[in-house]
């Protein structure tokens, strides 16, 4: 790097000059961190500082400048400088806010500050500033799989917006769950009554955009490429293929229902014993009229068995609750009420869970004369010419109240339409092909991977839309079970995350949650050995595999977490701005004082999304935590090569702290996998360092999250105190 | 005459005991409202003791359970402090209808013959309707011998002290045993409770 020209800036706003010895951290940046340009400023992030460092750009050809103030995720709007590379050295919310004031900790304090500046000057001569994705391609189509309400809103949303759209829906006709309907519940004031499907108006406006294409009686036979880029075969009635190329994917595939004959108990099978779907159907029939059972006899009593099927801790049924089925089986008991006050409607229920404005809907049949009943039903059986319902009423205690009726509807919830499960290892022998959905041409499987109860999902706190595949957006109740009105805001949530990986894919930037970031993933194929730890830890399956069997990065899918930089053994994988050097250079910049001066070092790899943001906070509220740490903000715990744990190890820190996001089921991990992949690697470092002689407490692994801004001083004041009494490392030089 | 009311009664709503208490009991439109949250029987200073919390009565109602709602005493044993109706979500007028369960039950003859609540309230009905005032003396000693002499005159002893302090001190009039005051137009009091009932009688739809 020939051309490379460094400066360093030392801010003395905000405290930091009465606090630090400025003087001494700008001797620091010149003497260790080796800058071309040094300079002081008295309020760095004011008009005045900015346009110092912006002329220091355009005149003096600085391109490589560390920045030695607050932390990075504070001022980023002045500290802004798009041409150059940039570090920064944490002293406000790192150093000044965390430490206590007073003579017998000056010291401690400034010999942290100038550590920090050491290692920003470290950082940035082993930065390049990103140029983005070369790769970027630009395809402002949308692709919707699946022609249901969430579909069709998706579609209409993203129509709206200017983008176009390519509509596939495997029936005859759109409209999906919701044409099956006679009527809604209730979603707008005063939420009194079943409302209009309003399909019918949905088609209409689809039919009408001459920005949706439509295919009919077609399924998607094969995904390949990347967003911005997707390329989408789509099998067609006649058997003949069409091509699509899109930028983006919203699945839409919806559901099915519960299959009620696993009911046997609950009469699933039985006659005049349906599910929610069936009673819809006899409503559409009575068209208005009376409502009557299969065999034309009018129902004068209907029973209503809540969560059948449903909420079953016993493993044999659906877990879950399906979040709609008693807002339906109300509005299925107004059917009934609405035509004649004196039809018997009784709903047994456990838990009735009437989300939102939902209550004004119970409300409202409740007024009708809907008797809601506590109970669990125990038994629906064949009685005369109609059924008995033998069920627990838990008010009363009574474990054999009955009920006679003519029909019985049971609620039997939502059942994914997600695709094949590629984590789950294909049966063998059995012969039933498994349906995708997606066909992803992608090697990690056909579709997006499930999260819990078979439903596509990805991060569940952060980004609810997105799945592990970028630019592929589940929406409605594959994502998770919902009614209309949530699906169709699910959906336009979805479509508009669609047109932000178009965006993004266009712009050679990465998607949520670095999103804008323009650096990308490279390797080095020299080095390579093909061992494909990358292609396969790689969480969101953006590394295919090339003839030659060397990793292929589809940046565009990459969401630059880094994990596979993490998982490289020969550590042959980079981004410009964010490398093993990188890191590797901060960590080795640290100043390490001799084994008896009593200060230990410890360093502390932490998640920029959770684990560095709650230290930052703890800074603000003025916790104060142990001088001898060194923080260093990792993109993800995915992405820390062991080879800085060996390498801090060596060179004399007594102990490494890693603080990243939850993982296993209950992740938080914004990468979904990253932190997971950290902590299986991190289970191997016991031995390292047994076989170094060490103590295993030298490394320790915590989980953070963002609220932890107490918790996490703590951790580092008891870490330090256990390294005290484990004693100092014997690789001090 | 009220084992009349009631057999009619169960003529007229055959089993569908909620709209019987929709149309008889005060506020009974209100029972069907009841979402089974157990607020009120929670609050209820006394639920504890009864064999049927607010909650629990209300789901009884639903599941049609006449005679047992109909001749409970958990209904005259609330004591009106208004917890449930102030805790409700739903806000049901609970006190309201419990006591207007015990008086649908009482004009039906289901009430509990000795439900001490029940006794108290007809012997107060009794003692004002008389004279159209309350005859304080008549209404305690009434209540000391409502089982009979012996236990009477033990609880007058007992309270014998306070009844001599309230002599002295001009709150009691031993006279009053004898005769009692009235108001001034007894007859005409009469007279007007008479055609109340008559008006309520026939908004029931209970026969005259
Ligand atoms: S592991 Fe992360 S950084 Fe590497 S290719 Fe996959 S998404 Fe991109
Ligand atoms: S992890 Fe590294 S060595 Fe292994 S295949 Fe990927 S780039 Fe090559
Ligand atoms: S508090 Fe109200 S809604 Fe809840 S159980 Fe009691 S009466 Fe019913
Ligand atoms: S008003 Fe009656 S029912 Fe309500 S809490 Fe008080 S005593 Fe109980």
């Amino acid at each position: 790097m020939a051309d490379q020209k460094t400066a360093a800036y030392i801010c003395q706003g905000c405290g930091l000059g009465e606090r630090l010895d400025t003087r001494q951290l700008a001797q620091v940046a010149s003497r260790d961190g080796k800058m071309n340009l040094v300079r002081e400023h008295p309020f760095l992030c004011s008009s005045e500082g900015v346009a110092m460092i912006r002329n220091d750009i355009e005149n003096e050809g600085v391109t490589h400048i560390a920045i030695a103030a607050c932390s990075r995720r504070a001022k980023t709007e002045a500290f802004h400088f798009p041409t150059v590379a940039m570090s920064r050295a944490n002293l406000r919310e790192g150093v000044i806010w965390i430490r206590p004031e007073g003579d017998e900790h000056q010291e401690t304090t400034q010999e942290m500050a100038d550590d920090y500046v050491r290692m920003a000057c470290a950082e940035v001569k082993k930065m390049v500033q990103p140029a983005g994705n070369p790769a970027a391609a630009r395809n402002d189509t949308v692709l919707v799989v699946g022609g249901g309400v969430s579909g069709m809103t998706a579609a209409l949303e993203a129509s709206k917006a200017g983008y176009r759209v390519v509509l596939v829906e495997k029936t005859g006709a759109l409209g999906g769950m919701a044409a099956k309907l006679w009527k809604r519940v209730a979603y707008k004031e005063p939420f009194a009554d079943p409302a209009d499907t309003g399909v019918n108006e949905l088609t209409a406006r689809i039919q009408a955009d001459k920005n949706i294409k439509v295919y009919l009686n077609a399924t998607v036979a094969k995904t390949d490429g990347a967003p911005g880029r997707f390329t989408i075969d789509i099998a067609t009635e006649s058997g003949s293929i069409s091509q699509e190329h899109v930028g983006a994917i919203v699945q839409a595939s919806g559901f099915t229902l519960y299959d009620m004959n696993k009911l046997p108990e609950l009469g699933g099978g039985l006659p005049n014993v349906v599910d929610q779907l069936g009673l819809e159907e006899l409503a559409r029939a009575a068209n208005g009229g009376p409502i009557k059972r299969a065999d034309g006899v009018e129902v004068k009593t209907v029973v209503f068995v809540q969560c059948a099927g449903q909420r079953d801790p016993s493993g044999t049924h659906l877990p879950y609750c399906s979040g709609h089925c008693c807002l339906t089986s109300i509005k299925q008991a107004m059917y009934f009420k609405d035509r004649n006050p004196d039809v018997d409607t009784v709903v047994i229920f456990d838990d009735l869970r009437t989300p939102g404005n939902g209550e004004d809907f119970y409300r409202s049949a409740q007024r009708k004369g809907v008797t809601f009943t506590k109970g669990k039903v125990s038994s629906v059986a064949s009685a005369g010419n109609g059924l008995k319902v033998t069920f627990h009423d838990l008010i009363l205690d009574d474990k054999n109240a009955t009920i006679d009726a003519d029909l019985v509807v049971l609620a039997t919830g939502q059942v994914p339409n997600s695709g094949v499960n590629i984590d789950q290892p294909r049966e063998e022998g059995v012969d039933i092909k498994p349906i995708s959905i997606l066909n992803l041409n992608y090697r990690q499987g056909p579709d997006v991977p499930q999260l819990v109860h078979g439903f596509a999902d990805s991060h569940f706190i952060c980004f609810p839309y997105e799945s592990r595949r970028t630019g592929i957006y589940p929406t409605g109740p594959v994502r998770r079970p919902m009614d209309i009105a949530q699906a169709m805001e699910d959906a336009t949530g979805a479509a508009l995350k669609a047109i932000q990986a178009i965006e993004n894919a266009a712009a050679g930037r990465a998607a949520h949650p670095r999103s804008g970031d323009l650096s990308y993933p490279t390797f080095r194929a020299e080095g390579c050995t093909q061992c494909k730890r990358c292609t396969v830890e790689c969480p969101f399956g953006a590394i295919d595999e090339d003839e030659k069997r060397y990793p292929v990065f589809n940046e565009s899918r990459c969401r630059r977490c880094g994990t596979c930089m993490g998982a490289c053994p020969v550590r042959v994988i980079s981004f410009e701005n964010y490398s093993v050097d990188t890191v590797g250079s901060q960590i080795k910049a640290v100043d390490i004082p001799d084994e008896f001066s009593e200060k230990p070092r410890i360093l502390v790899l932490a998640c920029e999304n959770d684990a560095y943001p709650a230290l930052d906070m703890a800074g603000m509220k003025r916790q104060t935590y142990s001088a001898f740490v060194r923080v260093i903000p990792v993109r993800c715990l995915g992405s820390v090569n062991l080879i800085w744990i060996t390498d801090a190890l060596n060179s004399g820190y007594d102990g490494v702290m890693l603080m990243g996001c939850k993982h296993g089921e209950q992740y938080q991990c914004h990468f979904v996998k990253g932190s997971e992949m950290a902590s299986y690697r991190l289970s191997k470092v016991d031995d390292t360092l047994k076989s170094l002689n060490l103590e295993t407490e030298r490394v320790q692994n915590y989980e953070v999250a963002i609220t932890d801004i107490e918790r996490v001083p703590q951790l580092i004041n008891d870490y330090a105190e256990k390294i005290k009494e484990i004693g100092m490392s014997p690789f001090k030089f | 005459m009220m084992s009349d009311l009631n057999a009619q009664a169960i003529k007229k709503y055959g089993n569908s005991f909620l709209k019987e208490v929709e149309a008889n009991v005060e506020e009974g439109e209100w029972v069907k409202m009841c979402m089974q949250c157990g607020v009120c029987s929670g609050s209820c200073p006394f639920g504890p003791h009864w064999a049927h919390p607010p909650q629990e009565i209300f789901m009884m109602i639903r599941a049609g359970k006449r005679e047992e709602v109909l001749t409970s005493d958990s209904m005259w044993m609330c004591t009106s402090c208004y917890n449930c109706i102030v805790r409700c979500p739903r806000k049901l007028p609970i006190t309201h209808i419990m006591h207007g369960l015990a008086n649908y039950a009482h004009r039906l003859g289901l009430a509990p013959k000795n439900q001490p609540t029940r006794v108290f309230a007809k012997m107060f009905w009794d003692n004002i309707v008389k004279t159209g005032r309350v005859n304080e003396l008549k209404l305690s000693l009434g209540l000391y011998f409502k089982d009979g002499l012996g236990p009477g005159i033990k609880t007058a002893l007992a309270m014998k002290d306070i009844g001599l302090g309230m002599l002295k001190a001009k709150r009691l009039n031993p006279l009053e045993l004898v005769k009692g005051h009235g108001c001034k137009d007894t007859k005409g009091i009469h007279a007007m409770l008479k055609k109340a009932r008559e008006i309520e009688d026939r908004r029931k739809g209970f026969a005259a």
